[in-house]
């Protein structure tokens, strides 16, 4: 499609895209500055040496990288895996079942992408405290386990399957458990990957939550961790420390998203709501 | 119809044994959904439930807690409170504005698939996928006073030493730039999907009947982008409420309560003060405010979420 786009237009976005761009070039340049460089530098975007991997080395040691990073994998990984189930089989109902009370149960369940956990904190943590799972991975799992954006993505991914599969395995006495399992999720994949991409986004990044849900340090996800040190590190200005730990929090994502953009991109224009 | 027909198709004796399977039958909707029923029961309807019994409780230092109006009172009597309603507000008007009005130009510039627009794009939706917390990290040192980034080169051109996140006129404007660098490539993301679907021949018919680039955008560029735009104001209004991960990290609500919103008065109440009545009757306020944008926006957001289908 020919739209024309003025050359002066484009330019002006370009400036500003490149603005855009100066936090993560400021980052990308100060974690591999050595040390000793003086303050004046330590500003300067201009990538002049010396370089090395201190920074990043320093980083991983005074905080706790490998603990905090198996955490929030455990947590995303955790969340997903239940997701899957709980949003697959409401996903079918939604999608394939006549029952009474259907509408008024599926408005219901997407109010859920309104009143987002976030806002819910204080009576969350009193069922968090009641039920024993304060200070644990599980407890930052479970408001998450529920998934209305999930729902509704299956619901439409359903649908766009056609029931000849189904009817087919009905024939040859499949149940309804076996009709999702081993029909409808391998057809479903593409619906499933752009969930997962937007799942695991948010829960990656997700903070007041998980420093709500926990107290002790061997409980911390990345996020949580790397505004505790970087509360340390800004005491000493330890400002290319700070920026190496960011950029080891932020990496994974960054570079999945330069890698499979187009599917990150489709995932979260279909998707919207996390 | 489609009754009558179902009535006509089900045979008149039905052998007790089927009934009885019909009947379970009926259940499985109810047992499919279970799961995700009895999550969402316990973290959101259930707490909702909760805290308006919680806001309504008074607790005194001697008696039994009883009902009343005491911990609404004392929230709307609390100026810290007064000052983060209004702190929203501005932080909401402030973050939205912006960020849609950039996102939409972002869109318009960007809109032609090339590899450079490709790689703009790629700056520009760069910043959504980190987390807020990492952005304040960055956003510490760019808004340090003198050594940092903004201030080294606004020396440059002469601009004295500014303490970005210490003013108290400027620490909710640095506030709302971190909001606005970091959500407007994924807001430009869903402009980008709704002009992808405008149809190419109504602007060339536009064109050829002599209407300019400005008219061509205000009279169908625009109302065609109507839904787009509903559903990106939803969703950034709903993150102006719930995203507050950098005031926690970089201002604490400071300086003097400036940068202190609903969310984080909530957060402050439950965590330093262990007010619970206080902070339920403030997350009932919250509670309340995006409940009613869900009623007028449930809409609009099912019509966003497959707009891109």
């Amino acid at each position: 499609m020919r739209r024309d786009t003025p050359l002066f237009a484009l330019a002006l976005a370009s400036a500003a895209a490149l603005l855009w761009f100066i936090p993560f070039a400021w980052m990308a340049v100060a974690s591999i500055r050595e040390a000793g460089a003086g303050a004046a530098d330590l500003a300067s975007l201009w990538p002049s040496g010396p370089f090395g991997w201190g920074n990043f080395a320093d980083a991983w040691s005074s905080g706790h990288f490998p603990l905090w990073y198996l955490n929030t994998v455990l947590v995303c990984g955790g969340i997903l895996v239940i997701q899957c189930v709980t949003v697959s089989l409401a996903g079918y109902a939604f999608a394939r079942m006549r029952f009474a009370g259907q509408n008024a149960l599926f408005a219901l369940f997407l109010l859920q992408l309104i009143l987002v956990p976030p806002i819910l904190i204080v009576p969350n943590l009193s069922t968090l405290v009641a039920v024993h799972l304060y200070d644990t991975l599980p407890g930052i799992m479970a408001p998450y386990c529920a998934s209305a954006f999930g729902v509704f993505l299956m619901r439409q991914t359903f649908r766009t399957i056609p029931r000849d599969y189904e009817e087919a395995a009905v024939l040859d006495g499949a149940t309804r458990l076996q009709i999702i399992v081993h029909v409808l999720l391998p057809l479903s994949r593409p619906g499933l990957a752009a969930f997962a991409i937007v799942s695991v986004t948010t829960h990656w990044n997700e903070f007041l939550w998980p420093l709500m849900a926990t107290s002790s340090p061997s409980n911390q996800v990345l996020t949580v961790g790397l505004a505790t040190f970087t509360a340390g590190a800004e005491a000493g200005s330890e400002w290319g420390v700070i920026a190496a730990g960011t950029f080891l929090v932020a990496a994974p994502l960054l570079a999945a998203f330069v890698l499979f953009q187009r599917r990150f991109v489709s995932s979260f224009t279909f998707s919207g709501i996390k | 119809m489609v009754a009558l027909a179902r009535l006509v198709a089900r045979p008149l004796i039905v052998p007790a044994i089927r009934k009885r399977r019909s009947a379970l039958a009926g259940l499985t909707p109810y047992l499919l959904l279970a799961p995700s029923a009895l999550f969402l029961l316990a973290f959101t309807y259930w707490p909702v439930v909760q805290v308006v019994g919680g806001s309504l409780t008074v607790r005194g230092f001697r008696g039994a807690p009883h009902w009343g109006l005491d911990n609404y009172r004392r929230l709307f009597g609390d100026t810290h409170f007064t000052t983060a309603v209004v702190n929203t507000l501005i932080y909401a008007a402030g973050t939205i504005i912006p960020s849609l009005v950039l996102a939409l130009l972002f869109a318009l510039a960007l809109i032609e698939t090339t590899r450079l627009t490709g790689a703009l794009r790629t700056l520009v939706a760069l910043p959504m996928l980190i987390p807020l917390v990492a952005a304040a990290s960055l956003f510490a040192f760019i808004f340090l006073p003198n050594a940092g980034l903004l201030d080294h080169y606004l020396a440059k051109i002469g601009v004295a030493e500014t303490n970005w996140l210490g003013n108290p006129s400027l620490a909710l404007g640095s506030i709302i730039a971190i909001t606005v660098w970091k959500n407007c490539g994924y807001y430009m993301l869903f402009f980008l999907a709704g002009l992808a679907g405008i149809p190419g021949d109504l602007l060339d018919a536009a064109r050829i009947d002599g209407a300019g680039p400005v008219q061509r955008f205000f009279w169908i560029t625009l109302p065609l982008l109507g839904p787009t735009l509903a559903f990106v104001l939803v969703i950034a209004t709903l993150n102006a409420m719930t995203q507050i991960d950098h005031v926690i990290v970089l201002t604490q609500g400071g300086p003097s309560d400036t940068t202190s919103m609903i969310l984080f008065y909530i957060y402050q109440q439950a965590q330093q003060n262990f007010d619970i009545g206080r902070a339920s009757a403030a997350t009932v306020v919250s509670v309340g405010v995006l409940f009613a944008l869900s009623l007028v926006s449930l809409r609009s957001l099912e019509r966003g979420i497959h707009y891109e289908t």
